[in-house]
């Protein structure tokens, strides 16, 4: 079984997890990701991939702790064994020279967008990070960021990083000051990519997005994860994960997400009373 | 596609005939005249009660006891021209392992399944013997009923892992090659098997957590106890079989990379992929299910242990199935079993066309399973929430027979009507898996994306590269799986030794 070599927490709610993966490290792109079931009894989930590592074997991923599955990885530690961490899965990222391309990360796409950030600004790319958070004790990898990007721009809720506004207002200013901007790429919660998708659209800049249905298999063998892009029924597991955001079927992906809410809290609220210490 | 039914080939036929003629064969014959074995009525199988059963996931079927065994297997003619071998797709030697239980010798039976197939167990309860074996027996000629054949091999092989004496064959001395089964479904595990008796170096690489492909996360296990699929599979092990599992290849190593890592023979069994939709509206509310999903949450993820363990899956009031395969007969069993009122297959066909083995037809009818034939949905709706709370259906007539010779459903004009439904599983059949075809340049594909390969010796366009089971057919049984299994294995051996 594969070896944790690092589990840590970058910030409240938010792990790193680090995973001795070598063939896995060995076939990373950007934008691809990994099933994980935390014990023999868990549930099998994707997460993106932050990083990789050939030479330690290594994958890393960035998860937000919601439900049983993510508090039980959170409750691993180094040295552990996961029964599955599956991958690469996905369809990789498109990497191009673009000419400028704004990033907008929030939350475990912070993570998730670095791969993507390091790849377009070694093709030759103007890259410009639009990270977003609660606050700014919820900003994370901020030096990686800084150290490829030739812009790296902050919005969150506290004004501690010079803006209070949700993307959508500091992403439209962004797109006017680096006019012309070829594409958009939007890593994080639903909510995140949905709005920047919104914001860019009226523009007509073309805008990427992850998107993060439910799956089992991860390999396109059950369906769970079908979502509606460019009006037809795509499977984000074989498909995508990437698809153009002004062509997706938002409300049907926010109301699959939500699909096992009641059976998400009482397997939570059973995990929390029988199996915290 | 294929053929699936052959001839016997002169050397199987010779085969046969060197058994057939060995004396304690010709005494055993002589020993009750035909008319007496002709007499005694087949040993049905024993289940356990309709009403008991389908409230839980333990097996249906119990197994033929020995004495019924024994019965049974006298039953059979012992004829000279077994037609049954010839119904075989892995051409079991099926009278000499029927006669050795005749004779009492229920290990050897079970190890003369062996010498054939890899998964006797397994077979004994999936395979649709009434279509294979079961048809072409001289009983059922002479009296209509044909011996159990499928129950018999169940019980040999049954009995040899019950009695804890699971015999390895003895093996070559290794050839030093390397081969890479991808996909640990039917056909990859029989792969194995007979290249592992050969003497190859064999690794299995699947992309799921436990061995086994459809026979672990859709056949339930109250048709396919799990203990019974791991008991085939630590077998394999025992052969030197080494399993990979959360090994995707075309992903995490590519067709390519295992060449460079000394692997010279490959099969990809990489099994159905994509399920199929009808594309109606609101087939993607929350509640609608691909049959796949549906019976991976429960038997794969064990939802039906849920909080237990982890993975959810939705408990209905009232479950429809969409379907006539052996796929939606297993889902609505399993959908009644975790406490459906109302369990309704609807299928476009009548009766008569359902695909599913008769046996499975007939369970679940015995345990109250509801049929609305002749009919198929047009369109779900969905309540505030996106979840599926009904369905509207039109009622079908059948036309002319379509390219599959069966009559082509017609729909009846005005004849709409809507029922309630809190849950659906479509189980309207898959497409190949598109990941290998994806990542493995220069392997040919047919015009449903699955591998083209030459029936004969089911290689593909690469070289050393062989396919065979639902990846090449869109969506068959376990047995024909198998069938292109050992074809495939004999090639690769033949390749090995180039």
């Amino acid at each position: 079984m594969p070896k944790i070599l690092t589990r840590e927490r970058l910030v409240p709610n938010l792990h790193l997890l680090e995973v001795h993966a070598p063939e896995v490290a060995g076939k990373c792109r950007p934008g691809q990701f990994v099933i994980v079931m935390p014990d023999e009894k868990g549930e099998r989930i994707p997460l993106s991939i932050a990083d990789w590592d050939v030479e330690r074997g290594s994958v890393t991923a960035v998860f937000l702790v919601v439900g049983t599955t993510t508090r039980k990885l959170a409750a691993l530690k180094a040295g552990d064994e996961i029964p599955v961490f599956v991958g690469p899965l996905g369809r990789p990222s498109e990497i191009a020279a673009f000419g400028t391309v704004v990033l907008v990360a929030g939350c475990f796409g912070i993570g998730a967008l670095w791969p993507a950030a390091r790849a377009l600004k070694a093709a030759g790319n103007r890259v410009v990070a639009l990270i977003d958070a609660k606050a700014d004790y919820l900003v994370y990898w901020k030096d990686r960021f800084r150290s490829v990007c030739d812009r790296v721009v902050f919005s969150s809720r506290d004004y501690a990083l010079g803006s209070k506004e949700f993307v959508p207002g500091p992403l439209e200013r962004l797109l006017e000051a680096e006019a012309p901007v070829a594409r958009v790429i939007a890593v994080g919660c639903t909510y995140l990519m949905y709005a920047s998708a919104q914001a860019t659209k009226p523009l007509g800049v073309k805008t990427v997005v992850s998107l993060n249905p439910i799956m089992v298999d991860g390999t396109g063998m059950c369906g769970a994860c079908r979502c509606t892009a460019e009006g037809k029924t795509k499977f984000a597991c074989v498909d995508g994960p990437d698809f153009d955001g002004h062509h997706v079927d938002w409300d049907e992906l926010f109301m699959r997400r939500k699909s096992y809410f009641d059976d998400e809290t009482r397997s939570l609220c059973r995990y929390e009373e029988t199996e915290l210490p | 596609m294929a053929e699936d039914k052959k001839e016997l080939a002169p050397e199987l036929k010779e085969k046969l005939k060197a058994e057939f003629d060995k004396d304690w064969r010709k005494e055993q014959r002589k020993s009750v005249p035909a008319k007496e074995r002709m007499k005694t009525a087949r040993q049905k199988m024993p289940e356990r009660p309709a009403g008991v059963r389908n409230r839980d996931f333990q097996e249906v079927n119990t197994g033929l006891t020995p004495e019924m065994a024994l019965a049974e297997a006298r039953r059979c003619l012992d004829c000279a021209n077994p037609q049954c071998v010839a119904g075989c797709p892995v051409a079991i030697d099926i009278p000499s392992f029927v006669k050795l239980i005749e004779k009492g010798e229920f290990l050897a039976a079970a190890w003369k399944l062996k010498e054939t197939n890899s998964l006797p167990a397994i077979c004994g309860r999936v395979c649709p013997q009434e279509t294979q074996c079961e048809e072409l027996c001289t009983m059922k000629k002479a009296s209509g009923v044909p011996v159990a054949i499928g129950n018999l091999e169940r019980f040999a092989s049954d009995f040899e892992r019950l009695s804890g004496s699971m015999k390895i064959p003895p093996l070559p001395p290794p050839s030093g090659k390397k081969a890479a089964i991808i996909g640990a479904g039917p056909a990859g595990l029989t792969v194995a098997g007979d290249l592992a008796k050969l003497g190859h170096q064999v690794t299995i690489f699947e992309a799921l957590h436990e061995a086994g492909g459809v026979l672990i996360y859709g056949i339930p296990e109250f048709r396919l106890p799990k203990a019974i699929l791991k008991a085939e599979v630590d077998y394999l092990k025992r052969l030197g079989v080494a399993v990979r599992t959360s090994f995707v290849v075309g992903l995490t190593a590519t067709i390519d990379d295992l060449r460079n890592e000394g692997y010279e023979a490959f099969f990809v069994g990489s099994g159905a992929g994509l399920p199929n939709f009808m594309k109606i509206p609101g087939e993607n509310l929350v509640g609608v299910y691909s049959a796949n999903e549906y019976l991976t949450r429960v038997n794969l993820m064990r939802a039906y242990d849920f909080p237990a363990y982890d993975t959810p899956v939705f408990k209905a009031r009232t479950a429809a199935v969409i379907g006539g395969g052996n796929v939606a007969m297993d889902s609505v069993r399993t959908a009644q079993r975790l406490g459906a009122e109302r369990a309704v297959i609807v299928y476009r066909r009548s009766r008569a066309e359902m695909p599913a083995r008769t046996e499975e037809i007939h369970h679940a009818e015995e345990e109250g399973i509801e049929f609305q034939l002749l009919t198929t949905p047009i369109r779900y709706l969905g309540d505030e929430r996106g979840r599926v709370r009904a369905m509207e259906c039109q009622k079908m007539g059948l036309g002319e027979p379509d390219a599959s010779g069966r009559r082509r459903p017609v729909p009846i004009e005005g004849s709409e009507y809507t029922m309630d439904v809190d849950l659906v599983v479509c189980a309207i059949g898959q497409s190949p898996n598109p990941l290998i075809p994806q990542t493995t340049p220069g392997l040919k594909m047919g015009k449903w994306g699955n591998v083209e390969v030459d029936w004969a010796t089911m290689a593909t366009s690469l070289p050393g590269v062989y396919a065979g089971g639902d990846i090449v057919r869109g969506g068959a049984t376990v047995i024909l799986a198998m069938g292109d299994a050992r074809i495939a294995a004999a090639q690769m051996d033949q390749y090995l030794r180039r």
